[in-house]
């Protein structure tokens, strides 16, 4: 029975999101998305109650939502620790640090020439790995999770900002100069302006980043709260409604901080022909 | 030639020569611990008056014991020739014994981190690639996936790999591979889809008319004009693809209790403090992710040459 309406529901959902886009609804790009969720949500309920799974395999959405309810406290708590604590700390870090060196090599065509391709090289590398070597040298709080998050986000921001900075043109820095103006006000009127796009790539890069890097380094060591010591504990415990719960808000959180990201990029960014024809 | 490679090359040296200066200071307490232990007259004479005093003005008092610092069995950072002695003792000494496969060996656990890592790479370059086409085709794909291909993006993996590897266990699927390799594949589908999609698209509406006249069938203009166009994107997003699969692996493999692959190497490195060990699997993973990327790029320009696309 609960076969058919999976189906039933599968392709009605379908058959609703077809109509929805063939009828060009200025609302079909957020409702289109929304449907095949619910969708999703519905028929994971449905097949859960069907198969008769044991919470400990799969537990249902709606015992996920009630245990989310039921441990706020705890939940914010984790949340605390891991995100506002290690994510955004070593974050804003990580971002600082590296707009600043970039800002340093940028003086230097040596140095950028130099740099920049290590600087690719190691982007490209599992950094993920110093988890450990950072627990060792700064203990088990947040310290060492900012640490990994610095890293991470460095290397991402080093690289695009240095590229950012020698996108602008030709034409444009000759005006400048026709300008009279001094290295501080091109680089504030013109070459910072012109970074911005580049910049705001390495922040979407580094802000999923961050949160991987903060949970990572909780599995290496860290004190009795936390996303990752709550997911690697849970995990251990078979409570897998409070680790669905905490992957829920890790989910949130990842789009939220993506999401403000993005936003802050608009608000910058609103004349670059990426973000004008919208 | 020479106007590429020299900066870099001195950039290294000089990051080389940093880290030598930096290990004097990070591992004097540890360093000047040793010394005591043998009975050197270290000032001051205890470890917990050492713990409170300046590192600087440690430094200055007990530069005679400054070598110390380089030689710890457990430094906090160990000097790049420790390290590479470690690799070299875990690889090529062993080869040279016969013993490549032996689980000690770095060889044994960076193969199977690599299988895994090509595993998920080509899952998840597949997934890539079909979604790719199906989204470009189709106006409801794009609209109802597409978001939800960026939100999966936006969620931290590492904290749905635990319940990969555990849903995969309780589903009977017995081998360690295919979780980490999900895991893989779940971190390297979304670049190649985007620069899948990126590259489907790059024809121009003129190029796409000139088909038309020629009455192509849809299979026909996409055989010859949207695929080949699309090359030189999709190789571009296939290395930064291979590079998220290894990550995927590592992460895949740090809380399995994995007792093979790198990732499980830097577990059981901290687990019994062996610094050396964390650190000679970090170069063995940042090798790896150099010898994969490269082949990629070697892939690139081999097919691109063969196209006439290459610049």
């Amino acid at each position: 029975m609960w076969v058919f309406w999976v189906i039933c529901i599968w392709f009605g959902a379908w058959g609703l999101n077809i109509w929805l886009t063939s009828k060009r609804f200025a609302a079909a790009p957020i409702l289109a998305p929304l449907v095949l969720g619910a969708t999703m949500l519905v028929l994971w309920e449905i097949v859960v109650a069907g198969l008769g799974l044991s919470a400990v395999i799969l537990p249902a959405p709606s015992a996920i939502f009630l245990r989310f309810g039921a441990e706020l406290d705890l939940l914010w708590g984790d949340f605390n620790q891991t995100v506002i604590k290690g994510a955004l700390r070593g974050f804003a870090i990580g971002v600082s640090a590296a707009l600043l060196c970039a800002l340093a090599i940028d003086r230097s065509r040596f140095l950028t020439k130099g740099l920049l391709p290590i600087g690719n090289f190691i982007a490209a590398m599992p950094i993920i790995g110093i988890a450990p070597i950072m627990v060792n040298w700064f203990g088990f709080d947040w310290q060492s999770k900012a640490a990994v998050v610095v890293i991470m986000v460095f290397f991402p921001i080093l690289v695009n900002t240095t590229q950012g900075l020698q996108a602008s043109h030709a034409i444009h820095r000759d005006l400048m100069k026709t300008y009279g103006a001094s290295y501080w006000q091109v680089l504030c009127a013109m070459r910072l302006p012109s970074a911005l796009p580049f910049i705001f790539n390495g922040l979407k890069i580094s802000a999923t980043l961050a949160l991987i890097g903060a949970i990572v380094a909780e599995y290496f060591g860290s004190p009795t709260r936390g996303m990752g010591f709550r997911i690697s504990t849970g995990v251990g415990r078979l409570d897998m409604d409070l680790v669905w719960a905490e992957i829920f808000v890790a989910a949130l959180v990842g789009t939220g901080f993506y999401g403000a990201v993005t936003l802050a990029e608009r608000y910058f960014t609103f004349w670059h022909p990426s973000q004008r024809n919208r | 030639m020479i106007n590429r490679f020299l900066p870099i090359l001195v950039m290294l040296a000089g990051l080389l020569v940093l880290w030598y200066l930096a290990v004097a200071p990070m591992n004097l307490r540890g360093g000047l611990d040793y010394a005591e232990r043998q009975g050197a007259a270290v000032t001051p004479a205890t470890a917990s008056a050492r713990r409170d005093a300046n590192l600087l003005i440690l430094l200055v008092q007990n530069r005679q014991f400054i070598g110390y610092a380089y030689a710890l069995e457990r430094p906090a950072l160990p000097t790049p020739n420790q390290v590479l002695g470690e690799f070299w003792k875990t690889t090529g000494a062993m080869v040279m014994r016969g013993r490549a496969w032996s689980k000690r060996s770095l060889i044994y656990h960076g193969w199977l981190t690599m299988k895994t890592t090509l595993f998920g790479f080509a899952l998840g370059g597949v997934i890539g690639m079909f979604g790719a086409i199906a989204m470009v085709y189709s106006r409801v794909a794009a609209m109802s996936l597409m978001p939800w291909a960026i939100i999966s993006q936006t969620i931290p993996i590492v904290a749905l790999a635990p319940m990969i590897i555990v849903l995969s266990g309780q589903l009977g699927i017995e081998s360690r591979e295919v979780p980490k390799a999900i895991i893989s594949a779940y971190l390297c589908f979304f670049p190649v889809l985007v620069g899948m999609i990126k590259g489907l698209r790059a024809p121009e509406d003129s190029q796409l008319d000139l088909l038309k006249t020629y009455n192509a069938t849809g299979l026909a203009s996409f055989l010859k004009l949207r695929l080949p166009a699309s090359a030189p994107f999709l190789f571009t997003s296939l290395k930064i693809g291979i590079a998220a699969a290894l990550v995927g692996t590592i992460v895949g493999e740090l809380p399995t209790g994995a007792i093979s692959g790198l990732g499980a190497r830097l577990l059981i490195g901290d687990q019994f403090g062996t610094p050396l060990a964390i650190w000679s699997a970090l170069l063995a993973a940042a090798i790896l992710a150099g010898a994969l990327v490269t082949l990629i790029d070697m892939l690139q320009k081999i097919v691109l040459n063969r196209m006439g696309m290459y610049r």
